[in-house]
């Protein structure tokens, strides 16, 4: 089960030293990190799992620094685009043809999708469990109506019309946010 | 959020597609990790013998010492080792 404790109150329990809220950070941001260096930098697999251990590695190493601790979501970010950077630069050193890449990668773009995409699996997080269940299965894991069915013990037949549910209840409950309200679990 | 249509909310949800697990539980095991990590490296320093070994095959060394060679700590020590 994800926590529901908002960015500030979590990282205020790892500084602590809770071992859980540890887990459960990596758990809320684990996506976001691996998108940033999969999708908006295109780091081959190799690489990305190389940055997603750094960008831990330094965040646990300096989570002491972080001066607010509801900013733990763009710092993670801000991480994580620099040493994809650093990550191509240095293949770029080694092999020309990287200067290409590296004029291409990390779009804004993408950057700010990715972003808008984290508040809404935030939004996913604070829905239904059923909602949230067959909605990340279905978009974000790519399973089929079928795996799903057998997953979540439903007839085929009602999966279409409950994801279309779900993400007009997940539409509401979007547009009923403000830019006040905290950020909750992913993951 | 404003002007969202469910075609959208649909590519922003695949848009964040799972991190695969073992990548996931290495980093939450960090705090873990973190506490042996010292023990290791002040050995390595102490010890040219586990020190070779160490750089011969990471996880086999650790493994013989008693350590569990988990993908975090494996990391950590990749990571300590190179920046010396």
């Amino acid at each position: 089960m994800a926590s529901t404790l908002s960015d500030s109150e979590l990282v205020a329990r790892c500084r602590e030293g809770d071992q859980q809220a540890w887990a459960d950070l990596v758990e809320r941001f684990s996506r976001y990190v691996y998108a940033i260096s999969v999708q908006a930098f295109r780091l081959s697999e190799a690489d990305a799992e190389d940055v997603f251990q750094e960008v831990f590695a330094r965040a646990y190493e300096h989570l002491d620094a972080l001066r607010d601790d509801a900013a733990v979501r763009p710092w993670l970010a801000q991480l994580t685009r620099r040493l994809c950077i650093d990550r191509l630069r240095s293949a770029a050193r080694e092999r020309p043809t990287g200067e290409e890449q590296l004029d291409l990668a990390g779009s804004d773009e993408t950057l700010t999708m990715l972003e808008e995409a984290l508040t809404v699996h935030e939004a996913l997080a604070e829905s239904p469990e059923h909602c949230r269940e067959i909605l990340d299965r279905f978009f974000a894991r790519d399973e089929s109506y079928r795996t799903i069915g057998e997953a979540l013990a439903l007839p085929a037949g009602t999966i279409a019309s409950r994801i279309s549910r779900c993400l007009a209840r997940l539409r509401e409950l979007l547009e009923g946010r403000t830019e006040t309200d905290p950020p909750s679990s992913s993951g | 959020m404003t002007g969202l249509d469910e075609e959208r909310l649909a590519r922003l949800i695949s848009a964040l597609p799972p991190a695969p697990e073992a990548w996931v539980l290495a980093a939450q095991e960090l705090p873990q990790a973190r506490a042996e990590l010292d023990e290791i490296v002040a050995r390595a320093e102490a010890d040219a013998e586990f020190r070779s070994r160490l750089a011969a095959d990471l996880e086999a060394a650790l493994a013989a010492d008693g350590h569990e060679p988990t993908p975090a700590l494996v990391h950590l020590l990749r990571v300590r080792f190179k920046s010396k």
